[in-house]
């Protein structure tokens, strides 16, 4: 029996596009903006959070967050609902990155009808999660000066899908060699224009331009 | 990492024209990546010698067709090809570039028998 090609071209990626574009939907007809932020472990990203609830409470915003995290914890969820909104943990078992579908089944368990934010915390990981879009309207990257400013240059494909990057723990700056000029320059090339604000969540050091970019995309 | 999801998701795209041109064994699957796609060729294939057991895909041969990325400079349209590092435009040096290929994930072509 003969062989015959069948040619398809198809996105491999498209199932969980598709499902993607659902969930945007969803958060839209909430009249909700929607964040996923991304980061190695240990960048900061949970403290980030805590510190934008922080600022945008008193504003009358109401948050709700999505907690990715490997393992059964409720660290970070528990954290969130000590500051007063509303957190659903997702534990993604062991994968490495949050997906589409499982945000679409905690889109499901939360109310978000009285949402004018809904941030994502995606797991710590700067290689799988720029794979897989969950549906939110942009991708936040919090990348701490600690972890070295090669990491544009590592990891090039986390910054290419990028709305906002966070240079974080600038407070440290004095105590490690860490280059902006050389850090910026690799951020330049993958995503020209990209906003950017570095910050210190321990001092609140450079916050203000961060929380007046978020409220601008607030629709009250 | 996260080729088990991507190996799943190339083995369902896979059986779903399979059946639709009613093949009675799926023999060669070929894939086209892009260099910037980070998917590792030896870690799909290791999932799916697993996950197409008992598929109309099982003992189907993956072939891997690399694409290298391509860039274009913002500044002066040169165009060139990135080799293992990420650098500036070799024309005028600057840093303003766009990826025009390279980031290719796709499912090419079954080869079937009926």
């Amino acid at each position: 029996m003969p062989k015959k090609r069948v040619k398809i071209v198809e996105k491999i990626m498209d199932a969980n596009d598709r499902l993607a574009n659902q969930n945007r939907q969803r958060i839209d007809d909430a009249g909700a903006y929607s964040l996923n932020i991304m980061a190695s472990p240990g960048a900061g990203k949970t403290t980030f959070i805590l510190s934008t609830i922080a600022a945008l409470q008193p504003k009358g915003i109401q948050l709700g967050v999505i907690e990715g995290d490997t393992a059964p914890v409720t660290i970070d969820a528990d954290k969130i609902n000590a500051a007063g909104m509303p957190a659903i943990q997702i534990n993604t078992g062991g994968d490495c990155h949050l997906d589409a579908i499982m945000v679409e089944n905690a889109l499901t368990q939360m109310d978000l009808e009285p949402l004018d934010l809904l941030i994502v915390e995606n797991v710590g990981n700067l290689i799988c999660p720029a794979s897989f879009k969950l549906g939110t309207h942009s991708n936040v990257l919090i990348s701490s000066v600690p972890e070295g400013d090669d990491k544009p240059y590592k990891y090039p494909n986390i910054y290419r899908g990028l709305e906002v990057l966070i240079i974080n723990k600038t407070d440290l700056l004095p105590y490690i060699d860490f280059d902006m000029d050389y850090f910026r320059k690799g951020v330049e090339m993958l995503n020209p224009g990209l906003a950017t604000f570095a910050v210190s969540c321990k001092t609140g050091e450079g916050l203000d331009g961060w929380i007046e970019w978020i409220t601008a995309r607030i629709s009250k | 990492m996260h080729e088990l999801s991507v190996t799943e998701s190339v083995l369902e795209i896979a059986c779903k024209h399979a059946e639709q041109a009613q093949a009675k064994q799926v023999t060669d699957i070929h894939l086209v990546i892009g260099k910037l796609s980070s998917i590792v060729d030896d870690s799909v294939q290791f999932y799916w010698d697993f996950i197409s057991k008992g598929t109309v895909c099982e003992n189907a041969t993956l072939h891997f067709k690399r694409i290298p990325a391509e860039l274009v400079c913002l500044n002066c349209d040169t165009h060139y090809t990135l080799e293992d590092d990420l650098t500036p435009c070799p024309n005028c040096q600057s840093a303003r570039i766009r990826v025009v290929a390279g980031e290719e994930f796709n499912l090419d072509s079954i080869e079937i028998r009926k």
